[in-house]
């Protein structure tokens, strides 16, 4: 009998959906209560993840289900970011009539199927901890259903994804059939020789996993979807998918098929410039600002590959530093764009950022440290995220890929700065509405000051993030 | 009269696959033609689990199986629930004219 005290946290988590549910049948007019419980049982899932032991590699049910440093790290990340983005998404659902006791639900559903995903070492496991994520997803795109875009969204991501479920399955049975199990370390055990079964699988797996951090070229989706879905989700998938896919982009590279290396990492060098230049190049002519940040994120992905394409555990420690630096920049970039409200109405496009400086100083003095911090301008920590990729890249002597990525921060930081010009230096236009909701402004200052004094303490995250040892 | 082995399975799972990738692509009338193509490719995936289960005999194959077709099943209820709120919408499920997001 395994320890199930490991797992508590997974536990709580789903007892806590179908407690929520059974609430929102029978009370009228919980959504309130519910969206406030769901924040709570995060926390408390936060707690239940902090109270394991962190030094020890647990592995439970024969060897599928992994608690080690990275899963916890992770989920950490994952709850956060999911508990910011329910506390500061009220406002909004409430304006568009959507404020439903399902959101916060399916967010939490989502969330526990990252989870799984995360800790997950087998490839059973982490098929059905990643659809219980996109089945959640699906919805929460189209969440806004009278709305035209947002049920589009919905549709279009919910075709691609299914397809890259598809082709990630494929890989999957080649895999099994080829190596005789489903368990990462069984595979990595048994593996002999190169086979071609064993290339093609991984080459699937691969190709369902770019599809769903939204790296080029299977990165169709995203801005499409980030434009349609309703903003608060858009920010969900900007950050929480991508943490979770991560990890399992690492994990299944670095336990089974490290002796591999060969085959995969060309993949992967690919991916990762390809996302980079892409991310750069078509951010140019947007005018939509989630539209911007669904490209600027394909962009971000690209370093965070670079990082796990490396082969070494610097690699993926950098890596690991850059997504949750890169969390805490969007969650910052989405609070000031739900601050962009006037009228009972969001406003979402560049232009309407246009004088922004002389209505509202403080705001856009903390959209301009944040675009700063994104286009990787020192001392901020976008650019710290960036030198540790960079640094970890060139330790390994791969400079092609160093300079393409620098090459790409370059050609990024002029959409950036369009950004910063047309908030400084164009006409003012009317005030937007001052009555944020408390935690808008707490996001909005934490993720602000996380930012602006990185460079006084570069050494904390970098030491907490150096007990991942996957290798 | 010729055994059937594995690499016959295997071929018919290749084939169904890509149909059912081809179908998706080259589709440009129904959407509901994409949902049974995305059915397509879980059933190709099924045919080689259950093929390479029986052949190494293992049973772990036939286990992903039954999750897959499982997950299908919930996959295909979320897609049809989705295509009828488009349709609610859009009053059409034309492939063609999916277009409001552009850019």
């Amino acid at each position: 009998m395994d320890n199930l005290n490991f797992i508590s946290a997974e536990i709580f988590i789903s007892l806590s959906i179908m407690f929520l549910l059974t609430l929102g049948v029978f009370k009228k007019n919980s959504s309130n209560l519910i969206h406030n419980l769901s924040i709570g049982i995060l926390l408390i899932t936060g707690i239940l993840i902090l109270n394991n032991p962190f030094d020890k590699n647990i592995s439970l049910f024969t060897g599928s289900y992994v608690i080690d440093y990275l899963s916890s790290y992770m989920k950490i990340l994952t709850i956060l970011g999911g508990a910011f983005v329910l506390s500061i998404s009220t406002k909004y659902l409430k304006l568009f009539k959507i404020f439903l006791m399902e959101y916060p639900i399916l967010i939490l559903c989502s969330i526990l199927g990252m989870m799984v995903m995360i800790s997950s070492n087998d490839l059973m496991v982490f098929y059905v901890g990643l659809e219980l994520q996109s089945l959640a997803l699906y919805v929460l795109a189209s969440f806004n259903r009278n709305q035209l875009k947002s049920s589009e969204a919905g549709l279009k991501y919910f075709v691609l994804s299914a397809l890259s479920s598809g082709l990630l399955l494929y890989g999957c049975s080649l895999i099994y059939g080829f190596s005789g199990s489903t368990n990462f370390n069984v595979i990595g055990d048994t593996m002999n020789s190169i086979n071609y079964g064993l290339t093609f699988g991984i080459v699937f797996i691969l190709v369902g996993l770019a599809f769903k951090i939204s790296a080029v070229p299977f990165h169709m989706w995203a801005p499409d979807v980030y434009e349609g879905s309703p903003t608060p989700v858009t920010l969900f998938f900007a950050i929480v998918p991508k943490v979770a896919a991560l990890t399992v982009f690492i994990r299944f590279l670095y336990v089974p098929f490290l002796s591999m290396i060969e085959q995969w990492q060309p993949i992967l060098i690919f991916l990762s410039i390809a996302s980079m230049i892409f991310g750069a190049v078509a951010a140019i002519g947007q005018n939509n600002l989630k539209r911007l940040v669904a490209y600027s994120s394909i962009g971000h992905i690209g370093y965070a590959l670079a990082g796990v394409s490396i082969g070494t555990n610097e690699g993926i420690q950098s890596s690991i530093v850059y997504i949750s630096i890169y969390l805490v920049m969007n969650l910052g970039l989405f609070s000031c764009l739900f601050m962009m409200k006037r009228d009972e109405q969001y406003f979402e496009k560049i232009d309407d950022l246009s004088g922004l400086s002389k209505n509202h100083p403080v705001l856009s003095l903390s959209l301009l440290i944040i675009l700063f911090s994104l286009a990787g301008i020192p001392p901020l920590a976008g650019f710290f995220a960036k030198f540790y990729i960079f640094k970890s890249v060139i330790e390994q002597s791969m400079y092609f890929l160093a300079i393409v990525g620098l090459l790409s921060t370059v050609i990024a930081a002029f959409y950036y700065l369009k950004i910063i010009k047309v908030i400084y230096f164009d006409d003012q236009k009317e005030k937007y509405d001052t009555d944020h909701s408390i935690w808008l402004r707490i996001s909005l200052t934490f993720s602000t000051l996380l930012i602006l004094l990185y460079f006084i303490f570069p050494s904390k995250l970098v030491e907490i993030v150096s007990k991942i040892n996957i290798i | 009269m010729t055994d059937i082995g594995l690499g016959h399975y295997l071929t018919l799972g290749a084939v169904i696959f890509t149909i059912g990738i081809v179908g998706i692509f080259l589709n440009r009338k129904n959407i509901i033609v994409i949902l049974m193509s995305i059915e397509l490719i879980l059933l190709a995936v099924n045919v080689n689990f259950v093929a390479f289960s029986i052949f190494l005999n293992d049973l772990s194959g036939q286990i992903f199986t039954l999750f897959i077709l499982t997950v299908a099943a919930a996959e295909a209820a979320i897609g049809l629930a989705i295509i009828v709120v488009y349709y609610r919408n859009s009053s059409t499920i034309d492939v063609e004219k999916i277009n409001s997001l552009k850019g």
